[in-house]
């Protein structure tokens, strides 16, 4: 089945390599994790995303060995994990801070790990050598930690972390303390490693656009709780709740009550007087419940005479503009005081011109481009 | 600007010339006069009014007999060894026993270290020569130590403590010990705790991780301490004099009885010189340590 090398959460006959089994973790009178239950797999890139404080980096340290799940239990590889100290794990780490050891070179840095394990003498300089060269760092190996750039000790760190050929690697907001620019190329090169080494990555991060840019799966976790786990494109036009949603990228939030309609739609009355807008319904909603519709900015079109074509059609004034130089979004005032985004690409030079503030202009969509979501 | 910035260059240079460069400078030109019984009790004494030829009879009567009086006399070479020996041993008694506290106190709770810390610096609110007279009372053969091992039947007979080096060790350690715990708390508490954690990541086990990491990193602080210890104990004179008898030899302990008791100002003023000249190697080499760290750390 050649879909389940690519899709192997997909495939019922896959044995997952990290399976979490109903995994809660206490702080004295604090859940930080909260009965969590996922599968991860051989070669995934896996992401745990959410807000500072959700539980994903405890999620990481108990895969690491650094916590103890509180109740439930953690296999890897099919290995309960309880009492299997971090030293004696095939996971490796790759610290928020690097955690480079600031009286080594390098070299020593990248040879650490291997230097404790059984490895011999010349096979270590081997190893090392191939780190150095994946992470193109062959000419700084003699140097130590604070003689070279941010960028280039966040590729020591994860050369160290590699070296030792781990199962599983772990990544804490690895990208954290570099800039904009040299983030986006690192994320591309992350993921050419991951595919050389065909390692199984599990990254944390709240950054939803390395998460999305990364990774095979992602999970979005609150308070503890997985909420969603499925694929970036997935998680971005299919979200199951409100909260991811609103987590992921940009979206326009719209309350009222839902009405089931046939074919997975669902329609919801949202203002008085005003006729009912459609869209895909969401998991979990119930008839004639109260429901809030999302739907991202550029599935909006805006325009200023009355489509035709559309079942969904809504009359407002523009508001606000931002001109993002590729794109531009419209703030739209409904009579009701709602706003809601649009989006164009800018594709043709100064052609938006027409539209300017106060101006009526119709936003219309089609009708599976929005989700009715459960409230 | 420019002007600022000078007199602000220019204070501590104009301190250590001041405090330090004249009192050397008087220093040496006593250890190279002769003894007299006179006040000041040395000659030739610098007499200004007869002008030139009285500069010029000055000079002529500075000699370095005292140096070579030191050389021929083997009680100074017997003593500045000995302080040496007993310097160093007292650092490396420091360091054993320093450590475990500044270790301690680094990994106890973030509420619980401004309060151990003021225990450490607690001692410095008693007069240093109370607390070395404490310890007698403590080490005599009728003090505390003696009558609570008697007490508990470990020994029948008390033991010998005052006037030995044992005692003029634990004066030393006792006394120099916040200056030993301090800089290696600081570096210690310094220490990034992800640090260990990436080391037990990578396969080391808890002790393999405080060898490999903690002790690498904390060197410069022991560093430090050693020499915060080691320098002062060197010309240590009140704790050898009070607690070591005349068992003891010590360099501070010759110093002031060739000042005091001979005096001899021109050969203590030469023991002086010599010891500062001793001492100026680890001064140094403190130094060296300090300005690593800085750099390390930029």
């Amino acid at each position: 089945m050649p879909v389940a090398d690519d899709t192997p959460w997909l495939d019922p006959d896959q044995t997952p390599l990290i399976r979490f089994d109903g995994v809660s973790k206490l702080f004295g009178s604090f859940t930080a994790i909260d009965d969590i239950d996922l599968n991860i797999y051989r070669k995934e890139f896996f992401a745990l995303l959410g807000p500072s404080g959700c539980g994903k980096t405890t999620l990481m340290r108990m895969l690491a060995g650094f916590e103890a799940p509180t109740t439930g239990t953690i296999t890897i590889g099919g290995q309960d994990m309880a009492n299997i100290p971090p030293n004696r794990r095939e996971v490796n780490m790759m610290f928020q801070s690097y955690a480079l050891f600031p009286h080594l070179s390098i070299y020593d840095n990248i040879a650490f790990g291997l230097k404790r394990s059984s490895m011999a003498k010349g096979q270590i300089g081997a190893r090392v050598d191939e780190m150095l060269r994946l992470t193109r760092l062959e000419q700084f190996a003699r140097r130590k930690p604070h003689q070279i750039s941010g960028g280039q000790r966040q590729r020591v760190a994860l050369a160290r972390s590699l070296a030792k050929a781990p199962k599983l690697l772990l990544l804490d907001e690895p990208l954290g303390a570099l800039d904009k620019k040299l983030r986006q190329d690192t994320q591309f090169e992350l993921m050419d490693i991951q595919e050389k080494t065909e390692t199984t990555f599990v990254i944390v991060t709240h950054d939803q656009e390395e998460a999305m840019t990364v990774a095979s799966r992602v999970a979005v976790m609150d308070h503890g709780k997985i909420i969603q786990v499925d694929t970036p494109p997935r998680i971005y036009e299919s979200p199951n709740s409100v909260y991811v949603a609103d987590f992921i990228g940009d979206v326009n939030l719209i309350q009222g009550n839902a009405r089931s309609l046939p074919d997975g739609l669902a329609s919801l009355a949202w203002a008085e007087g005003a006729p009912e807008i459609m869209g895909t319904a969401g998991e979990g909603l119930s008839a004639s419940a109260p429901a809030t519709f999302a739907i991202r900015p550029e599935k909006v079109a805006i325009s200023v005479e009355r489509p035709t074509d559309r079942n969904n059609v809504v009359q407002g004034r523009i508001h606000d503009i931002a001109y993002l130089g590729n794109i531009s979004t419209y703030h739209v005032r409904l009579p009701g005081g709602q706003i809601v985004k649009a989006q164009t690409a800018n594709n043709r030079r100064l052609s938006r011109r027409s539209l300017t503030w106060e101006d009526e202009v119709y936003l219309s969509w089609t009708d599976t481009a929005g989700l009715v979501l459960a409230a | 600007m420019n002007l600022a910035r000078r007199t602000l260059i220019g204070i501590p240079y104009l301190w250590l010339v001041l405090l330090f460069l004249v009192p050397f400078g008087i220093i040496f030109k006593i250890s190279l006069s002769d003894i007299a019984l006179a006040i000041p009790p040395y000659t030739p004494t610098l007499d200004l009014s007869e002008g030139l030829s009285g500069i010029r009879e000055f000079i002529a009567g500075l000699d370095w007999e005292n140096y070579i009086f030191l050389t021929e006399d083997d009680l100074y070479w017997r003593a500045y060894l000995s302080s040496l020996r007993i310097a160093l041993i007292s650092t490396v008694l420091a360091l054993l026993v320093g450590f475990p506290i500044a270790y301690g106190m680094a990994n106890a709770s973030p509420e619980w270290r401004p309060t151990l810390m003021m225990l450490v610096i607690l001692p410095f609110w008693t007069s240093f020569l109370i607390r070395v007279y404490a310890w007698i009372g403590i080490l005599s053969n009728e003090g505390f130590l003696n009558q609570f091992l008697l007490w508990t039947g470990l020994i029948s007979d008390p033991l010998q403590i005052m006037n030995t080096s044992t005692a003029v060790y634990i004066g030393i350690v006792y006394t120099y010990l916040p200056f030993m715990i301090l800089p290696i708390y600081a570096t210690l508490e310094r220490l990034d705790g992800s640090l260990l954690e990436a080391a037990e990541d990578l396969g080391c086990s808890r002790a393999s991780a405080f060898w490999l990491v903690t002790i690498p990193l904390s060197k410069s602080g022991v560093i430090a301490g050693c020499f915060l210890v080691f320098i002062p104990a060197l010309g240590e004179f009140v704790i050898p004099s009070l607690l070591g008898g005349s068992s003891t030899l010590m360099i501070g302990k010759v110093l002031w009885e060739e000042f005091f008791s001979n005096r001899d100002w021109p050969v203590a003023s030469a023991v002086a010189i010599i010891l500062l000249l001793i001492l100026v190697i680890p001064i140094i080499l403190f130094q060296k340590n300090q300005e690593k760290q800085a750099e390390a750390e930029t």
